[in-house]
């Protein structure tokens, strides 16, 4: 029996070995660690977040705060893999505009209503609270109020012999076959047009610009209906033409920035963040000294009923895991994260919430703050009024999916713009009822 | 005649071989050349094949954390770190019990022997995808998640099957007279096992240990859904991570991929002699 | 398999000791196997038939087979199978076409026959992540190596995107697979051939049998073993693909690379429905282990006739 008794010691020490390191690495006592969950993909750099981190490290030696980062693609399901834990493996998330919904509905989130005092609920932009806003219970801070903006290479269309950026999609077409025909570029426009929510927030611009709307005011999708339909196919005619890039179909923003940087786009569709890092930063463009911004265009038909711009609002907000044991800590680096003087010191790629830093003598100081507010504040200003949210609903990420199918599969020719736009909503209604 | 005969047929075969090399080696030149060009080259159209001005700046940005401001330099020499714990802890106790159990499964005689194989070898080759769901419930239970525990516990769901089953392949292959000499002498099963088999059997251990190690670091679905922070994520995960920002980080990514290459293919290489033999023993095997 | 003993013949108490020893030494292996797997799929059987979501993951809601008739009728399922089957019988295929040659190609052992087997490893062990971070780099519409190498050659005017229509990025993602899998194929059927007895071939030589006829009928026969294992390992493998869709092409364009398992992918942790994703990856699991049984049986024939 000798054998069985170092047998059972050979159990145990596996067991040993198996215990151990499961608890390794546990923190011990010190300063509370807040674990933060960010994206690396607009807005500003991971670089310029590790640097608020420090300073708010530096400024609470009781709490300490971890960063990570992921691809904004893969920020969602990252977040509820991650809720399952408990605790959960963040304490700090942050949400897109189109998971508020599906966060809230789920418990993930804080509850922070009542921590919110009155002040800042007035000095913040209303439409941000929209934002974090779920059933008249606030969820989080509003962080980056961002919608597309639409970027010219001044050079090229100076070259192709045009003095102003268009007004609307078709005079867009018309200077892109301009362009394309002098040999300036050989696809004027870059879009995001990607399987990825990208796609929809480009679409959904353009569904505005077309007097078109995402959902009628019962809820039910109204993207397939005519105005739609007419949207998708002039997607699909643009690429036929050769006027979009047809590698759009498998861009993302960061795709559009390189490609416009590079010198190889007349025209793109992006965030507040490409002006900075396409227009002034050498290391990053080629193009720097030729980029400018204006509203982006509408169609024709309603151009001529006095719509001047259609956009997509695409704004994130920081919340609170309600699971996490740190929530007051969490709190105290989000409204640190959040606040007037930290967005203001980092507003080369985001704009601050605080509607006062907006008017008068404030919004010169929030001009000259750096070298692209000149530009990307007053732009902010006059764009933003016309960007659009999408439902906030639940089951948009499912929604989402299906009309990121439909769009894709009508830009390959897999189906008609009306079929696909149908099947969509067929979908739609199907989560609906759910 | 024949010999001109000779000629040709070696030459085409020579020629079939450069066609062969150039398949493989093609892509791994792209991928170390991206790594050593700057971004300015790499963008150039067409590609600089052979670039100007080579350059280790991307490893160093990647390696050493503090020389370089981007988070990629953070996260990786972690991820790298994590990757060696878990392939590591893995294989070892792959090698402790898998041992045993295929000692067990080649040598004595047990009724449900047959049995029992085939349910290994079924085992083998469950799909990840239908395991991850209750076993993600079960972890986060327990409170598991996002320790590199999980995912050592986790890897032996297809690592184990797979190294009983070739250990059990090298055992049968011990001559018997060996020990049964040992058993005769006295000696327990288990330290027949420790004394006569294992040291016989050692090129088949290596084998089975450079196998499990490669499955091991090359897993990717368990580590995507089980791990979220820089805690346990493993060197796969965070290169698939930062395809977000793939046009932008494409030194990075690719330096990255050389570095996530270098410990399988070194150990590969080094031991191929082991790898070689433990393909055809599984070969053989059937 | 056959315990061919020269032991003398034990008592059948010496056997029940033998069989005792035999669970001791089992048992920790098999804990942990069948505590991995064996529990979480009766788990996931339970799960299909809930309405469990991702936010409270525990087993709730009894929903009967209603996941399971949902994706019977959903086209999307079966595209996903489609493309599975695809996926898996174009690569399995091509690579052990290539994998055989370059096997055959080793064994007639031309000068610098060994570098080729150690070059053979480098893609093999090249992490499968790795691997789809490099083509979709190659395959990059702006700046890859396949626009600049056809360019360069000649054989395209201007660079294309290649990943923008669904069919050909399926087949895009193949080829990368190819270039990782082939590599492994080579090499167990270049060990194989290697342990194969060269009288049968010299004397067939001899009775004048020409190259092809040696191969078809002594080699391909014999290397029969070898090629089952290879192709089992392989086409369990192919059905299961998804790290590499994940890299290279997340599914798209258009779903057009979505497989059974980035479906379920999709299902449970995206979409958060753990009840049908579990009636999802339940399918796929009867789905492989009818097909590794069919394998099992193939595989043991000829020892069995031996």
């Amino acid at each position: 029996m000798r054998s069985s008794s170092r047998f059972l010691m050979l159990m145990v020490l596996v067991a040993l070995v198996l215990a151990l390191a499961g608890c390794g690495g546990q923190a011990a006592t010190g300063p509370k660690v807040v674990k933060v969950l960010a994206m690396q993909q607009a807005g500003p750099t991971p670089e310029e977040m590790n640097a608020i981190v420090n300073e708010f490290n530096q400024k609470n030696p009781n709490i300490k705060v971890e960063i990570e980062y992921v691809s904004y693609d893969a920020l969602h399901d990252k977040i509820v893999t991650a809720m399952a834990t408990t605790p959960p493996s963040y304490d700090v998330i942050l949400v897109d505009d189109i998971w508020y919904a599906e966060f809230a509905k789920a418990g993930y989130l804080w509850d922070v209503t009542d921590k919110i005092d009155a002040q800042t609920k007035e000095k913040v932009f209303a439409t941000a609270w929209d934002i974090t806003t779920v059933n008249g219970r606030i969820y989080g801070m509003p962080w980056l109020l961002d919608a597309k903006y639409f970027y010219y290479n001044e050079k090229i269309l100076k070259e192709a012999g045009f003095d102003h950026p268009p007004a609307t999609w078709e005079e867009l077409v018309e200077q892109a076959r301009v362009i394309k025909e002098k040999g300036l570029v050989e696809y004027p426009i870059a879009w995001s047009w990607a399987q990825a929510e990208a796609a929809i927030c480009d679409f959904v611009a353009l569904l505005y610009g077309n007097g078109g709307r995402f959902v009628d005011d019962q809820g039910k999708p109204a993207f397939n209906d005519e105005k739609g339909v007419q949207v998708l196919e002039w997607m699909v005619k643009t690429i036929d033409e050769g006027i979009s890039n047809p590698a759009s179909v498998s861009y993302v923003e960061e795709d559009v920035r390189n490609v416009f940087s590079q010198g190889k786009a007349a025209f793109a569709l992006n965030w507040l963040y490409m002006y900075d890092l396409a227009a002034l930063n050498e290391q990053e463009s080629q193009v720097v000294g030729q980029v400018k911004m204006s509203l982006v265009p509408v169609f024709q038909s309603m151009a001529q009923q006095g719509l001047k711009s259609a956009t997509i609002n695409g704004s994130m907000g920081f919340s609170v895991v309600d699971k996490s044991p740190n929530r007051e800590a969490a709190w105290e680096y989000v409204k640190y994260l959040t606040s007037e003087d930290v967005q203001k010191r980092y507003a080369a790629h985001l704009l601050p919430i605080w509607s006062a830093n907006y008017e008068g003598e404030a919004l010169e100081a929030l001009k000259a703050l750096n070298p692209a507010t000149p530009v990307t504040v007053p732009m902010f200003k006059e764009q933003f009024p016309y960007a659009h949210v999408r439902p906030k609903v639940p089951y948009y990420l499912e929604g989402s999916k299906a009309l990121q199918l439909a769009l894709q599969e009508a830009l390959t020719k897999q189906k008609t713009a009306a079929q696909a736009l149908n099947d969509a909503a067929a979908k739609w209604v199907e989560l609906q009822s759910k | 005649m024949k010999r001109w005969r000779r000629v040709v047929s070696t030459a085409i075969l020579l020629g079939l071989m450069a066609l062969v090399l150039l398949f493989i080696y093609a892509p791994i030149a792209w991928l170390v050349l991206s790594s050593i060009s700057t971004r300015a080259e790499l963008l150039a159209v067409p590609p600089h094949w052979i670039p100007e001005h080579p350059t280790l700046k991307n490893y160093r940005d990647i390696l050493i954390p503090g020389t370089a401001v981007s988070e990629v330099a953070r996260t990786f020499s972690v991820t790298l770190r994590n990757s060696f714990i878990v392939a590591g802890s893995t294989t070892l106790i792959c090698l402790v019990t898998g041992s045993l159990a295929g000692y067990a499964l080649a040598r004595l005689r047990l009724p449900f022997r047959n049995a029992l194989f085939m349910s290994i070898l079924g085992v083998r080759m469950v799909p990840e995808i239908s395991l991850v769901v209750p076993l993600y419930i079960i972890a986060a239970r327990l409170a598991l998640l996002n320790k590199p525990i999980i995912l050592i516990i986790t890897y032996l769901s297809f690592a184990l099957p797979f190294a009983i089953w070739m250990l059990s392949t090298f055992f049968e292959s011990v001559p018997r007279e060996l020990e049964d000499a040992a058993l005769i002498d006295g000696s327990s099963r288990l330290g027949t096992l420790f004394r006569v088999v294992l040291p016989v059997a050692a090129p088949g251990i290596v084998s089975t240990a450079l196998f499990t190690f490669l499955l091991a670091w090359d897993e990717f679905f368990f580590a995507l859904i089980f791990t979220s922070t820089i805690a346990a994520k493993t060197v796969p995960v965070a290169i698939a991570e930062f395809t977000g920002r793939y046009a932008v980080d494409i030194t990075a990514m690719m330096t990255g991929g050389v570095l996530a290459a270098l410990p399988p293919v070194l150990l590969a290489l080094v031991f191929q002699r082991y790898i070689v033999s433990g393909l055809s023993a599984g070969a053989v095997k059937g | 398999m056959a315990q061919a003993t020269l032991r003398p013949p034990k008592s059948y108490s010496l056997l029940q000791y033998e069989i005792r020893e035999g669970i001791l030494f089992l048992l920790p292996a098999m804990i942990l196997i069948f505590g991995i797997t064996l529990f979480p799929i009766l788990f996931t059987f339970v799960l299909s038939f809930t309405d469990t979501p991702l936010s409270n993951p525990s087993p709730q809601n009894f929903v009967g087979l209603s996941n399971y008739l949902a994706f019977l009728r959903s086209a999307q399922f079966w595209q996903a199978i489609w493309r599975t089957v695809y996926f898996t019988v174009v690569s399995v295929g091509v690579e052990l076409l290539l994998g055989l040659g370059i096997a055959l190609l080793i064994h007639a052992r031309p000068p610098g026959w060994a570098f080729l087997r150690t070059s053979l490893i480098i893609p093999w062990a090249v992490p499968t992540i790795v691997n789809g971070a490099l083509w979709r780099w190659i395959y990059n519409a702006d700046y890859g190596a396949l626009n600049g190498l056809l360019y360069s050659l000649g054989l395209i005017e201007k660079y294309r995107p290649w990943l923008t229509e669904p069919m050909r990025a399926l087949n895009l993602v193949i080829l990368a697979d190819i270039w990782h899998s082939v590599p492994f194929i080579a090499l167990i059927l270049q060990a194989a051939l290697a342990t194969l007895p060269l009288e049968l071939d010299e004397a067939a030589a001899v009775d004048g049998a020409n190259a092809w006829q040696r191969f078809w009928f002594i080699r391909l026969p014999l290397l029969r073993p070898a090629i089952l294992v290879a192709l089992v390992i392989r086409t369990v493998e192919a059905f299961r693909v998804f790290d590499i869709i994940y890299v290279i092409t997340q599914g798209g364009p258009a779903f057009g690379t979505v497989t059974i398992s980035y479906l379920t992918y999709l299902e449970s942790f995206s979409y958060g429905h753990l009840g049908s994703g579990a009636a999802l990856s339940f399918l796929i699991t009867l789905f492989t282990l009818v097909m590794a049984l069919a394998y099992i049986r193939l595989l043991y024939r000829p020892e069995a006739q031996g």
